[in-house]
């Protein structure tokens, strides 16, 4: 990168352009319709699902298709500072924007009035978990045979500085001189090549922000292709 | 989401699609833009903001507080939303949904990473007391965009806030010798608000009603940021169950830096006077 930046190097001696080392395997959870685990270096993510089932209650089923209903939860010991157990609204909001990721991959027209559930947990957390729980959900989405359009695959770019990076670390996500640091989940789908889950905070302009997606798609590309090779070793 | 007879959705597509909307604004056009001050005089700031027929209350409040552990030396900022049944018969009583939830954190993340806020110098004792600011946001008519209005909202009401007076001795509020004179620690040329693009058929737009904003595919709200090094964003969240393809992407973030670009001139007038 020409400009100047206070970020030069990974401290774990990837290149800017590099995911950790990734790992995927599907069928983690026999009692499950569908299951998978994604890792992307320090950062796992299991994810089982249900369905499609009867909604309960009834007041909440839609008629006209089946719907998609997502839980993302942390671990309490996934991470240095223990969390206190149950529902925050963090993990709420999180869980209603991997349904908003996943729902344009999935085709429910079929299931009225049934619901497929979603159960994503952190176990061990080192930055980009909705991204790794988002990318085992997927997996586990096309595990249970739900009729899928398309494969959703997440990462988050980072700017640390004036550095553009692909999955981040916490370390990286904690970088704090020059400009501080900006974390960018985004999801691509695999087919139309759509974003379906973007969000940011940090500080960025729209040049970098456009230069940061291209970044991003071509990491998710490579994603995707690790969820083709686990799913293709199911037994 | 209001429930929308297809029959209105269907329209209000077709009308897009030759540029028009039911009340003959064009698809970047705001509603007009109304504010009043000081809707609480027991609040440290506090205005209610209309788009429209779309009603927002905002409140500042502060307290001495101690700081979280691994932040001795920063104040704190809390932004809650609340949509309550007052707003509309879409809402219901109880704990947040993930609307209200979604509309908190969102303004939240804004403001606290656009570098508006010094929290440097809310510091009372460093590691013992610091200020918390508690942004508060109430939906009073959802007449849709809630969204930009909580954002602009917030802003002003952060930017006509007092201290309050702290009694050293009790080490808290004094709550009997009212506000002080000094605004909150406020950086002018960092300011942010949010500006969301909804995607409808086929057409972007801007400020949606209430029945537009339920038509719509998704929603991505952008915080636009002033900075002494051009403009920035500082915070994105895409909403709805839609996707966004490369084209629209690029759309979206050039009609919100123009209408940034447009606003910003308008609202540091307002808000700073000059």
């Amino acid at each position: 990168m020409a400009i100047k930046s206070k970020f030069t190097k990974r401290s774990d001696g990837r290149k800017f352009d590099e995911a950790r080392e990734m790992d995927a395997k599907v069928g983690i959870i026999p009692s499950a319709d569908g299951s998978a685990m994604f890792r992307s270096g320090s950062t796992i993510a299991i994810a089982a699902v249900h369905g499609p089932r009867i909604l309960h209650p009834q007041h909440m089923q839609n008629p006209k298709k089946g719907i998609l209903r997502v839980n993302y939860n942390m671990m309490s010991f996934s991470v240095d500072d223990r969390i206190r157990p149950g529902l925050s609204k963090r993990s709420q909001e999180i869980s209603k924007v991997t349904e908003w990721a996943l729902s344009p991959c999935v085709d429910l027209e079929e299931f009225k009035g049934n619901v497929v559930d979603v159960f994503i947990q952190i176990p061990q957390a080192d930055a980009g978990t909705r991204a790794a729980g988002i990318n085992a959900a997927a997996m586990a989405l096309a595990h249970a045979g739900i009729p899928m359009k398309e494969m959703a695959s997440c990462t988050a770019i980072g700017k640390m500085d004036k550095t553009l990076a692909v999955d981040v670390s916490k370390e990286e996500e904690d970088f704090s001189e020059g400009e501080g640091s900006t974390d960018i989940p985004m999801c691509c789908l695999s087919r139309t090549k759509k974003i379906s889950l973007l969000q940011l905070d940090g500080k960025i302009s729209v040049d970098e922000l456009k230069e940061a997606i291209e970044m991003g798609k071509i990491a998710c590309g490579k994603i995707n292709e690790i969820q083709a090779k686990a799913l293709k070793e199911i037994e | 989401m209001a429930i929308l007879p297809k029959i209105q959705k269907d329209r209000i597509i077709e009308y897009l699609k030759e540029g028009k909307r039911f009340d003959g604004r064009k698809p970047e056009e705001f509603r007009d833009i109304e504010i009043k001050m000081g809707v609480s005089k027991n609040a440290e700031g506090s205005c209610s903001i209309k788009f429209g027929d779309c009603e927002v209350y905002c409140g500042v409040k502060l307290d001495a507080m101690t700081p979280f552990p691994d932040s001795g030396n920063e104040g704190i900022l809390m932004t809650t939303a609340e949509l309550s049944p007052i707003a509309s018969p879409d809402f219901e009583t109880g704990p947040p949904r993930i609307g209200a939830i979604e509309l908190g954190r969102v303004i939240d993340r804004g403001l606290r990473e656009s570098g508006f806020i010094d929290f440097e110098k809310l510091v009372i004792k460093e590691n013992e007391k610091v200020w918390a600011i508690f942004v508060d946001i109430y939906a009073v008519n959802d007449d849709g965009n809630l969204i930009d209005l909580a954002g602009l909202g917030a802003l002003i009401a952060l930017a006509h806030a007092k201290m309050p007076t702290y009694d050293e001795k009790e080490e808290k509020v004094d709550r009997k010798a009212g506000l002080s004179k000094d605004p909150l620690p406020l950086d002018r040329d960092s300011m942010s608000f949010n500006l969301s693009a909804y995607k409808i058929g086929d057409s972007l737009v801007l400020d949606p009603n209430k029945e537009e904003e339920g038509s719509a595919d998704y929603r991505i709200s952008i915080a636009m940021n002033a900075s002494k090094d051009g403009d920035k964003i500082s915070s994105i969240q895409k909403s709805g169950e839609g996707a966004i393809t490369e084209e629209d992407m690029n759309d979206i973030l050039d009609l919100v830096s123009k209408k940034w670009d447009g606003m910003k001139a308008e609202v540091n007038k307002f808000v700073w006077g000059k």
